[in-house]
């Protein structure tokens, strides 16, 4: 057992470690505003980041048109990264973000999946006449709702599966109404379930829908930040690369 | 929008919605709240305690916690969805069953505080009048728990109406099903469209407003009708 006094002294010393910057110049800090999908890769790239240059990156992770309304409302975020290109392209145009510094990051991948292992056979699991929900992402405000209407479109059965189709508000709410079976199959990206083999899936053919470029920009806050800018350096090299391919996403080019 | 419209058509569809949910809910709630406010009122013991304390369980647990279960229990494997056949999750019928737990502590509180200000003597007169206990309850006790149930009913319908976290969780945003205003509000301000979302939260921060003074100027013209 530690004496009070002495435990109290070491949590003193401790408070002011975290006051004293050990070196400003080498170990920076950034905060990042990360597009919800994007999460699980994100936290790894993290930790590859901080080892790899000694800055440390904070996340914030939310829908992009959240993130986007936060950003023109003032928030401290120096990082954005989008599940579209649409809110970078804005932010740039409207000053939030720094000009010349946007690039595609990832390229969602659209699924239909299903936890029961016998539903998704392909395309034909859409006509199972026992379905009664498909789960989507809300196709106005996220990129893989909008991906999953446009292939029902191409498949020619979005008017007849309308009455069916139930909006998560975010891609991670569409497949949380999958996982808890709500609904039987749901269009998710495949980075939500890349890591679990149960279930039955129908990789979509990229051409059946517009690709889902997912973009990252420096924020105005960020503009010195040298941390900020690390990590987008970081985010496009080979390490960053392999990680974000290995959770279920295109890396562009 | 259409020049000097101030609402279209999803904005009204949108608005109905509420308002029915609204409304079945408080009916629900009213039906289900009084008996249970009366027994949390008159009976003693643990039970009445724990009892007591789930029905208010709703204020302090975060809304996601509460849609997070109410979509478990609402789901394939579900004890209730096999009671009931078939599931309620996306639909008005699963709304109102969350609106009802959501929004139970703040109907059933206010007429449980009108039962207790009451005091046992009431009742015992009536009894020594030979009112059977039912014919006494609603007699004596409903009409003089009035300014309870109407302050519980008012809670109860404007605490649905600006219900979000559980509409979010278990509805699925369909138009004209489960896609009330709270969520509507959200998707403007998601895609960017301020001036609607404007024109719906200013409708609902004035009505909100309103109905509040409302609800407190009546209940203290009530309680002076009383003495």
């Amino acid at each position: 057992m530690i004496p009070p006094k002495s435990a109290m002294r070491i949590g003193c010393a401790a408070l002011l470690a975290l006051l004293v910057p050990t070196d400003p110049a080498r170990a920076g800090e950034t905060l990042a505003a990360v597009a919800a999908n994007f999460t699980e890769a994100a936290k790894e790239i993290g930790t590859a980041f901080a080892d790899a240059t000694g800055h440390t990156v904070s996340y914030s992770f939310g829908p992009t048109g959240q993130i986007y309304t936060q950003i023109t409302q003032g928030a401290p975020f120096e990082l954005f990264l989008a599940a579209d290109q649409a809110r970078p392209e804005r932010a740039e145009a409207e000053g939030y973000a720094v000009p010349g510094a946007r690039f595609t990051y990832a390229v969602g991948q659209l699924v239909l999946w299903s936890p029961d292992p016998a539903r998704v056979a392909g395309r034909d699991a859409l006509a199972a006449p026992d379905l009664t929900h498909i789960a989507i992402a809300n196709p106005r405000t996220a990129p893989y709702g909008a991906a999953a209407v446009e292939v029902m479109r191409a498949l020619g059965v979005y008017d007849a599966l309308a009455p069916k189709l139930v909006e998560g508000k975010s891609i991670s709410q569409a497949h949380q109404f999958v996982a808890t079976g709500n609904a039987e199959v749901g269009f998710v990206a495949l980075s939500q379930i890349v890591g679990h083999d149960a279930g039955s899936r129908w990789a979509v053919p990229q051409e059946m829908y517009t690709p889902i470029r997912q973009d990252a920009v420096l924020l105005a806050a960020g503009a010195d930040s040298a941390a900020a800018k690390a990590y987008l350096a970081f985010l496009q090299g080979p390490e960053a690369r392999a990680i974000i391919a290995r959770y279920g996403y295109g890396t562009g080019d | 929008m259409a020049e000097g419209a101030l609402l279209d058509a999803a904005m009204i569809e949108t608005i109905m919605l509420t308002l029915k949910l609204a409304t079945v809910t408080t009916v629900v709630l009213l039906l289900v709240g009084t008996p249970l406010a009366w027994w949390l009122a008159r009976s003693r013991g643990l039970w009445k305690d724990v009892v007591a304390t789930v029905v208010a369980l709703p204020i302090v647990l975060p809304p996601t916690v509460l849609g997070f279960y109410l979509l478990i229990a609402m789901g394939p494997d579900s004890p209730l969805t096999a009671l009931l056949g078939r599931k309620l999750s996306f639909t008005f019928e699963g709304l109102v069953v969350g609106s009802v737990v959501y929004s139970l502590p703040f109907v059933v509180n206010p007429i449980r505080n009108a039962f207790e200000a009451m005091g046992p003597r009431p009742m015992e007169v009536a009894a020594t009048l030979r009112a059977s206990p039912l014919d006494a309850f609603f007699t004596v006790a409903l009409p003089l728990a009035l300014p309870g149930l109407f302050t519980g009913a008012i809670l109860g319908f404007a605490h649905t109406v600006g219900e979000f976290g559980v509409v979010l969780m278990i509805g699925g945003g369909i138009p004209g099903v489960t896609k009330v205003l709270s969520v509507t509000i959200f998707d403007y301000v998601e895609t960017l469209q301020w001036a609607k979302a404007h024109i719906l939260a200013g409708g609902m921060l004035a009505m909100s407003f309103v109905v509040i003074l409302a609800m407190m100027l009546a209940e203290r013209r009530l309680k002076k009708a009383r003495r």
